[in-house]
């Protein structure tokens, strides 16, 4: 995983609720046995209509989604990661998210970053009005800005430190195989088998 | 491990399984968890096993892992090679990489296969107080057991391959009770697409949802499994039941359940998985079964709901501006006018299935509405079981018959228009009543209406052609 310190970019409002992981990436989209590649999928049944707004012109090349309450609701799919990252998003400003998705994009190194409503929809509005504005996301010192706009966010230390090293969890994990294996000595017997024998 | 012997706080049940699978709590990490039970499915794990492949890793416990091909495969001619070359190349994938780290797959035709949240149960390994993950969200359904179970995604799903463990952050718990019987008619549906609309769909989110009261226990293990599965549309990851003897006569003498002493010794540990009773939930949340109907959706998420009996909502009916513009945007997607009465709504297809309601109870709810009756001549009726012990379980009950003899096709098992990533989908501005879960925009095919229902609806609705309650069938 990619390290995540701080980032800056222009941002593109994305005015809707409940946007869940079907909306994101569409099912038909889930079938490449690769992490790559799913940029095509994103938003897909949206993106047809050329009014959406990742169709317009002043918001190419943006790197971070401001959304509505409650994104990524809905299928566990970790695509709607990829296809974020892929289409090239580093991070998705959001008032709430769906629990699933927030692990899927930590584990990723896409940040999501959680604001309150109003602040969500200050910038949106800061955005509309100078979509070339920059947009700062700062994990070092947990904050964003844009314009004169300084907002903190919350995140936890252990989360930030895993982000801000790029350190792979799995890795993590290993450094205590020890203690896995100790406790799989005290699992009982009877617990179930997929194997026999 | 979590907590020391002389600690005699009351814990509640998600509490107490969480505790006991504890391998390590250091302050200021998440708690590393360890998973006794894994399900794989086709589309969440190729690079999952990439992963693995890439950095020299085996698979740590293939003795508590297992998979099935499910999402992908087609409903029809399934002795023939999937015709989607990109269906294909993804079950091939699983089936490459399971024979390759030594994981138990159950493929197309297998008499064990089917959906992944329909073999757990059925074949005895899901079990009160386990740990179940799954790279799919509906991993809560599991819960019904008395076990804590969730959806997990790619990435995680590596994690839980190489070290049978996850690192997570203890969600909060949330106790919804349901007070009283449910009333004649009501059904396990009825009742979770009830609940989230009361809650919303971000109700549960960071909660682990305890489902309890009278209407609860009186509910089958299938009808448990109905309501446990709906818990991630509220928000929640987990949805939990605490098991009681309807859980162990259902798992009573299936292939993986413990049997003799064993059986004995598990019992005897499955019964202290209940809440103690003065444990404190964060949140509770009482619903009063006598107030409950037959509910069905008519929006693009699963909490906008209304009882069948009612009304189109008027956006105005929401008191938060998002909910205003979230219906306003639903009724256009769905080509819905507010004020039409629910039991107006015509629909071209029904769908009978999925890990929400694709079991033996199911069916044959569905069978009893179907003798003597023929479906509308213009509605596509599917009637697709949940895996094939449920197909083999109807035909020998004889459902089969009564479904074809309406009308409806009856299919293989998997989980075919729930999501349509086969060919099972729904054309663009179709209609749908279906038993299954999502009511997403396009869930079931591009520019696909869908409207959630129970069972006995779905029934109904295919005789008449439009949304119907069993009990108004002449
Ligand atoms: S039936 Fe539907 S919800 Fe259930 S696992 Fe399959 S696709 Fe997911």
């Amino acid at each position: 995983m990619d390290a995540f310190t701080t980032h800056t970019g222009r941002a593109v409002p994305l005015r809707r609720s409940n946007v869940d992981t079907d909306q994101i990436i569409p099912a038909s989209y889930l079938k490449r046995v690769t992490r790559s590649g799913f940029e095509d999928g994103l938003f897909a049944a949206w993106r047809s209509d050329p009014d959406f707004v990742l169709n317009q012109p002043q918001y190419a090349g943006v790197s971070i989604l401001l959304a509505g309450p409650d994104f990524g609701t809905g299928s566990s799919r970790e695509h709607a990661v990829w296809a974020l990252q892929n289409y090239g998003f580093r991070t998705v400003i959001s008032p709430r998210f769906a629990d699933i998705f927030r692990g899927n994009a930590l584990k990723g190194g896409l940040l999501p970053v959680q604001l309150d409503e109003a602040i969500v929809e200050a910038l949106m509005a800061a955005v509309e009005a100078d979509p070339s504005l920059e947009v700062t996301v700062d994990l070092d010192l947990k904050e964003v800005r844009a314009g004169d706009v300084v907002t903190p966010f919350e995140i936890d230390d252990y989360t930030r430190w895993r982000l801000m090293e790029g350190l792979d969890d799995i890795g993590l994990t290993l450094r205590h195989a020890d203690e896995v294996t100790e406790f799989e000595s005290r699992r009982p017997s009877w617990k179930p088998r997929t194997l026999v024998g | 491990m979590g907590r020391t012997l002389d600690d005699h706080t009351p814990r509640t049940l998600a509490q107490k399984v969480w505790d006991d699978h504890v391998v390590r709590r250091t302050e200021g990490e998440p708690d590393l968890l360890y998973i006794d039970l894994h399900l794989i499915h086709e589309v969440t794990s190729p690079q999952a096993f990439d992963g693995l492949r890439l950095a020299g890793r085996p698979v740590r416990r293939t003795d508590l892992t297992i998979a099935t091909e499910d999402h992908n495969v087609p409903t029809v001619d399934i002795d023939q090679p999937i015709a989607d070359p990109v269906s294909r190349t993804q079950v091939d994938t699983l089936r490459r990489n399971c024979a390759e780290f030594g994981v138990r797959l159950h493929s197309m035709g297998d008499a064990s296969q089917g959906i992944v949240h329909v073999i757990g149960p059925q074949l005895g390994l899901t079990q009160p107080g386990v740990t179940v993950v799954c790279g799919d969200s509906h991993t809560s359904t599991h819960g019904a057991f008395g076990a804590l179970a969730f959806g997990i995604g790619t990435s995680e799903v590596e994690h839980v391959l190489a070290t049978q463990t996850l690192p997570l952050v203890r969600p909060k718990t949330m106790a919804i009770t349901v007070e009283g019987p449910l009333p004649l008619g009501v059904t396990a549906k009825d009742l979770v697409l009830a609940i989230i609309a009361r809650i919303g769909t971000g109700g549960g989110q960071g909660y682990i949802i305890e489902y309890r009261g009278e209407a609860v226990r009186q509910l089958s293990m299938e009808g448990r499994m109905t309501v446990c599965n709906m818990s991630i549309e509220a928000g929640a990851r987990a949805g939990m039941i605490a098991p009681d003897e309807t859980t162990f006569a259902y798992l009573k003498g299936r292939p993986s359940a413990p049997s003799d002493a064993d059986w004995d010794e598990a019992v005897a540990y499955w019964r202290t998985l209940q809440t103690d009773d003065d444990a404190v939930f964060d949140k509770e949340v009482v619903i009063d079964a006598a107030e409950l109907a037959p509910f069905v959706t008519w929006g693009t998420n699963p909490g906008q709901g209304v009882p069948l009996s009612a009304n189109v909502p008027f956006p105005t009916d929401f008191a938060e501006p998002s909910d205003r513009t979230a219906a306003e945007r639903a009724l256009v997607y769905m080509d819905l006018t507010a004020g039409t009465p629910m039991t107006d709504i015509a629909v071209d297809t029904v769908f009978i299935g999925s890990c929400t309601n694709g079991r033996i109870e199911d069916l044959r709810v569905v069978a009893d509405v179907w003798r003597d009756r023929k479906v509308a001549d213009n509605v596509r009726v599917l009637v697709v079981p949940g895996s094939v012990m449920v197909r083999l379980q109807a035909e020998a009950e004889g459902l089969d018959k009564i479904f074809t003899a309406a009308g409806a096709e009856w299919r293989q098992a998997g989980c075919s228009m729930c999501l349509g990533m086969n060919p099972d989908t729904l054309s663009p501005g179709e209609r749908s009543a279906s038993t299954s879960n999502r009511n997403f925009e396009g869930r079931q095919g591009p520019g696909g209406r869908t409207h959630l229902v129970s069972p006995g609806v779905a029934a109904a609705t295919a005789v008449t052609g439009k949304l119907t309650a069993p009990s108004t069938l002449s």
